[in-house]
């Protein structure tokens, strides 16, 4: 149990990493959901397919591809940012593609009256999905997009297979210093269960106080 | 009204002046598109990547080979973790619905634990801590057993949904004619059960697929360990991992093709069934 303690500081580094990258991913993860899905219920043809693009290309390549492309691959094109920024990018990116089809899902979901009634006070599309369409849509899929939380949780531990080091990584250098390996992996697990259960109870909360019942 | 794509939901036939926004939007979409495509083959060019030779090899017999060998080893390690996952699942399912406590309880325990531990973690327990304790796997294993470790929740999760969707009649029936639970079960539930939840089957095994490119971490020789190979070899880091990227878009867009159509169909059959049942 001493191993714990004496790199308390390493975990909780770590641990803080974690939490900055989920967080930070899962802001820009949602802002890109939104653009995405509101792209493909445009009604311009272009904007469909450019958003069907995006969602099909991002889903169907590993994120740990993506990962490596954007760490490694980049700076050979004279892109350069720092392993934190583009590792936080990255992600948003990969979990956007998830979170534009969760919320399409809500845009289907909500009733074909609400459009037209936007419709018939005059509303352009653009102003009907943001005051009409897009707050009920996300209301209904707060479960779903709490599962990509976690989801983005889970992933955020892949940046460690290239070179952050968040809770994961923390866990296998404190790991190879001290060899203790039980302790170490299972403190490392247990935090995570604790940030997906911290999820989980945020995601709940929201659920009661938000979701619109159909 | 239902055959409209959904999308059309959110505006109406367009008019004359909305046709001409459209226009205008189109173009504008376009040229955005274009700017973009140019910008980025501007980076390209300007830090010579654009070269020929350096993406002459990519069109030669023995670079594919090496490449497909790579996917030979992804898809070889992905069938046998969907195997061996969606066996565990369907043992976890049953058991975490079974009567008996004493079943249940693990089960559920194991499922929910597992589902919220990211697989790199178990990744390097198996790489780093089972070593320590006389427990060295082989290289394809060392991949294996912690994606069948982290998959056969998901696995279990998707059969418990199947098989809490077949109706509890049919359970019942098989009860009343004399079979065991067991036999019941795997006689009438299951098979119902799979043909249901198979759309999510296959979707999962995509995100299996996927999750193999953990081998890059365990120097298992898949597709993206191989290229990293390559590229430490000829230096053609970019090119390497883009050509990846495409192999991988290719295989799992195909995957997802199928789920999709399986779906599709699947959403047509019950329809039919009921009018005919009826």
């Amino acid at each position: 149990m001493n191993v714990i303690t004496d790199h308390l500081a390493e975990f909780g580094d770590g641990l803080l990493l974690t939490v900055g990258l989920t967080l930070l991913s899962l802001a820009g993860a949602l802002a890109a959901g939104v653009v995405v899905a509101a792209l493909r219920v445009s009604p311009v043809r272009v904007l469909r397919a450019a958003g069907m693009a995006y969602v099909e290309v991002l889903q169907n390549v590993p994120l740990l591809v993506w990962l490596v492309l954007a760490v490694f691959g980049l700076p050979e094109v004279g892109v350069i940012a720092g392993l934190f920024t583009t590792a936080v990018v990255v992600i948003a990116l990969y979990q956007g593609a998830y979170a534009a089809e969760a919320i399409r899902s809500g845009i289907n979901a909500v009733p074909a009256g609400q459009g037209e009634a936007a419709r018939a006070l005059g509303l352009t599309f653009t102003q009907s999905l943001r005051l009409v369409i897009l707050p009920q849509a996300l209301r209904t899929v707060i479960q779903p997009l709490g599962n990509i939380a976690i989801m983005t949780l889970m992933n955020t531990a892949l940046a460690a297979a290239v070179g952050v080091v968040e809770l994961t990584a923390a866990a296998n250098r404190v790991n190879l210093a001290e060899a203790q390996p039980i302790w170490i992996f299972v403190t490392a697990g247990l935090a995570y269960m604790a940030l997906s259960a911290v999820f989980g109870l945020v995601t709940g909360t929201l659920e009661r106080r938000l979701a619109i019942l159909r | 009204m239902k055959n409209l794509p959904a999308a059309r939901l959110l505006f109406d036939e367009p008019g004359p002046r909305a046709r001409r926004r459209i226009r205008i939007a189109t173009a504008l979409a376009v040229l955005a598109g274009v700017a973009l495509v140019a910008l980025a083959l501007r980076q390209f060019a300007d830090n010579g990547q654009l070269a020929a030779d350096r993406w002459r090899p990519y069109g030669t017999w023995p670079m594919w080979r090496y490449l497909l060998e790579g996917l030979r080893s992804t898809v070889q390690a992905a069938v046998v973790a969907i195997a061996l996952s969606a066996a565990a699942g369907v043992a976890l399912a049953l058991g975490r619905m079974s009567p008996s406590r004493w079943l249940r309880l693990p089960c559920a325990a194991y499922v929910e634990v597992v589902r919220t531990i990211p697989a790199l973690l178990l990744v390097y327990v198996v790489l780093f801590a089972l070593p320590r304790y006389g427990v060295d796997l082989p290289l394809f294993w060392k991949l294996v057993v912690p994606l069948t470790v982290s998959n056969s929740a998901a696995f279990a999760e998707i059969f418990r949904a199947g098989i809490r969707s077949v109706e509890r009649g049919q359970l019942e029936a098989g009860l009343a004619v004399g079979l065991t639970r067991g036999r019941a079960m795997r006689l009438i539930v299951l098979p119902q059960a799979a043909r249901r939840v198979l759309p999510s089957l296959v979707s999962q095994s995509a995100g299996l697929l996927k999750d193999t490119s953990l081998g890059y971490v365990v120097s298992y020789a898949e597709l993206l360990y191989s290229g990293k190979v390559l590229a430490n070899y000829n230096h053609l880091l970019i090119q390497t991992y883009i050509v990846i990227a495409l192999i991988y878009l290719v295989i799992n867009a195909t995957l997802a093709k199928i789920a999709r159509t399986l779906e599709a169909r699947q959403r047509t059959r019950p329809a039919r069934a009921a009018t005919t049942s009826s």
